[in-house]
């Protein structure tokens, strides 16, 4: 064995110890499975303890059936839609446990681990070609008739049949600045509206503020100024404690932003409706993970890179023995160094670029522990049948095709596609700001100020919502937008209006490298031509 | 720009060593950071001024002549691209590097030493160690090894018995 450089303690599928971080498990609970008993812990959410247990398939894809696992961790994806206490379609990575849980699969025939339906993944195509449901029937009533239980068969949940007993209210929150998402930007952006005065509200669908800053146990780059040298994890509870200290900025956690009307921001707050009136609006939804087309992509063990942080480093739980990494950016190569950490082995690092995407030392460290980077080489597909069991590699020729004969088999039981991020642009939409497509900046982002006003006058941008970047560049564009709509609030006076000119200024010296120079050329693409100067 | 397809570097992409005169007399800053990117705590780290960057940006020089080695910039680097280097009069030589895995070494034990592209060169035995709750989590262990290995090991692993 190559590696195994660090000997990690692991109990029921969790870390006992770690050499960055340490986990505060709550009280001991049992959850049921599809009527079977789980172990679980308060603070862990459904899929993470699920996860423990070493359960794999989460439901089945609805017209093949094929097992699907665990992807995101953040809520993003959909594969771990489950019936939670009788409610349908419940991402139970965003659940937390609770003593007594009934948590059943929703898909699949008896339930979505040992499907009778998982034949059609073999059979389908030959029976029922694609679309030909709508065709093979020209009775009407049998058509239909088959249709209806096709869409049964799906498994989109059944519609609860008992009256909901929850206790719903409403509530109307008037305030200066609604700041939407409680990660680096967004509690940035809070920090830096309220110390001039303006009356915050700062909402985060999750339990905790940080956002994605909760699984970052490196230390950051940067400068001095900008926390460099300080974890990921410690920047967040550092912003936190700033955030706390300030009176006007009243946080709502576990508070959803459901929709944008207008100048209004309708969200859900625990079991309370929120209509928001606000009067500027900062978007710090973030991003998602994408995929890569592949075969058996879709397999459970193939991993979106920050979901497999986000179980390891937040929840403690070890997501196999040996991860394959897809993608040399800084997630993918950050990803193998903290696998190595908690005692997980790397079977390689597999990048289609013909060199390493992210930072050298950041490869660099991981290399000299023995894990092999291939760049110009590929995945495949991935190998196993229920779960995954290896995964097949190879080498890309000059036109990206892969060259036949340097296939390569890599021993795996999970895979990590880190192939970048998304911007959740969502609400940006809905408020009917101005959108491009800019690859530079990771996909569908708003047109924007270079104060990151978007071209709805009062709706700002900050964080890889505006363009996938880094969470030190997301701290400096959310005190950027906050300070702009504070000024424009009639706030914070001349101070304030110095102050944005130095946020400008760190930022652009912060993007001279060549690492900027991408984002900087992509930002040229989306910047609104009417400058809003104050 | 090979390292980037490689992930390790070549000795002619990494700065030159300092002078075998100055790594007698004391321990001394080598980093390994031949990449531009917008980092800069070593730099603001340096009481003495020893190394170079006149903008974020900018892959850190050090004055090998400047530098004390008092390790502040060793303790902070975020890329763990830093490396003490040290020649001892008995013939010995010395790295220092950032560890951060579990077991945590101890004074004394023995590891196997690891070259940039992670190949064991060697067994060396830890002398000090600046422990990781000291540091934030990253524990510094001082690796005692042939003098000519220091130009190479840069990882170490703790042999099992």
């Amino acid at each position: 064995m190559p590696f195994g450089i660090s000997m990690v303690e692991v109990k029921d599928g969790r870390l006992v110890e770690h050499p960055i971080l340490k986990f505060n498990r709550g009280r001991e609970v049992t959850i049921y499975f599809n009527g079977k008993p789980i172990k679980a812990y308060e603070g862990e959410t459904v899929a993470s303890a699920l996860y423990a247990a070493g359960i794999r398939v989460f439901s089945r894809s609805f017209r093949w059936h094929r097992p699907r696992g665990f992807f995101c961790a953040i809520g993003k994806c959909s594969a771990c839609m489950m019936e939670v206490d009788g409610v349908p379609n419940v991402r139970t990575c965003k659940v937390y446990v609770r003593d007594g849980m009934q948590i059943k699969t929703q898909t699949g025939f008896p339930n979505a681990e040992r499907d009778f339906f998982a034949i059609s993944d073999k059979v389908i195509d030959r029976i029922f070609p694609h679309g030909s449901q709508y065709t093979k029937f020209n009775n009407k009533l049998i058509r239909n008739f088959v249709l209806s239980q096709l869409r049964k068969m799906t498994g989109f949940g059944n519609a609860p049949k008992k009256e909901f007993q929850g206790n719903a209210s409403y509530e109307e929150v008037r305030c200066d600045i609604l700041v939407i998402g409680g990660g680096p930007a967004g509690m940035s952006a809070a920090i830096n509206a309220g110390k001039y005065g303006a009356k915050v509200l700062l909402i985060d669908e999750n339990p905790f503020l940080g956002g994605q800053l909760v699984k970052q146990t490196h230390r950051f780059f940067g400068s001095a100024k900008h926390r460099a040298g300080t974890r990921g994890i410690r920047i967040a509870k550092i912003l936190e404690e700033e955030l706390r200290k300030i009176p006007s900025v009243d946080i709502r956690l576990e508070t959803k932003a459901f929709g944008v009307y207008g100048r209004e921001v309708g969200a859900v707050e625990k079991e309370k409706l929120l209509r928001i009136i606000p009067k500027k609006i900062v978007v710090a939804t973030g991003a998602y993970e994408r995929t890569l087309i592949f075969e058996n992509n879709d397999l459970p063990g193939v991993y979106g890179a920050g979901g497999v942080q986000t179980l390891m480093n937040v929840y403690g739980i070890k997501p196999g023995n040996r991860g394959l990494i897809v993608g040399s950016g800084n997630v993918g190569l950050i990803l193998s160094y903290q696998l190595l950490q908690a005692g997980v082995d790397v079977s390689a690092i597999v990048e289609a670029m013909p060199r390493i995407g992210g930072y050298f030392v950041h490869a660099a460290k991981v290399r000299r522990l023995g894990v092999p980077i291939y760049v110009r080489h590929t995945i495949l597909r991935a190998l196993g049948k229920d779960r995954v069991e290896g995964a097949i590699i190879a080498q890309l020729d000059e036109k990206w095709k892969p060259i036949p004969g340097t296939e390569k088999k890599l021993d795996c039981d999970f895979i990590c596609v880190a192939v970048g991020l998304s911007p959740t642009h969502e609400l940006l939409y809905q408020a009917g700001c101005r959108m491009k497509f800019v690859p530079e900046l990771g996909g569908l982002v708003p047109l924007r100020s270079k104060y990151n006003e978007t071209s709805v006058e009062g709706v700002y941008v900050a964080g890889d919502v505006a363009g996938v970047e880094e969470a030190t560049a997301a701290i400096m564009n959310g005190r950027i937008a906050a300070i702009h709509a504070v000024v424009k609030l009639g706030l914070g006076g001349e101070e304030a209006k110095k102050e944005l000119e130095e946020a400008l200024k760190d930022l652009e010296e912060f993007r001279a490298g060549p690492f900027g120079e991408r984002i900087v050329c992509g930002i040229e693409k989306c910047i609104l031509a009417s400058e809003v100067e104050l | 720009m090979s390292y980037l397809e490689k992930g390790y570097a070549e000795l002619n992409e990494l700065p030159p060593f300092p002078s075998e005169e100055r790594m007698k007399k004391k321990s001394v800053a080598y980093i390994e950071c031949p990449q531009p990117i917008p980092c800069s705590p070593c730099y603001e780290s340096c009481p003495v001024d020893a190394i170079k960057m006149d903008n974020i940006n900018d892959p850190p020089v050090v004055d090998y002549e400047k530098c004390t080695g008092c390790m502040n910039c060793i303790r902070v680097c975020p890329g763990l691209a830093i490396f003490m280097l040290r020649l001892r009069e008995d013939g010995k030589g010395e790295v220092t590097l950032q560890y951060e895995f579990l077991p945590w070494l101890k004074k004394g034990d023995k590891v196997e030493l690891l070259n940039r592209k992670g190949e064991v060169v060697g067994i060396g035995v830890v002398n000090w160690v600046l422990p990781a709750e000291r540091n934030d989590q990253t524990s510094l262990v001082r690796v005692e090894m042939d003098a000519k290995l220091i130009y190479e090991v840069r990882a170490v692993r703790k042999v099992r018995e």
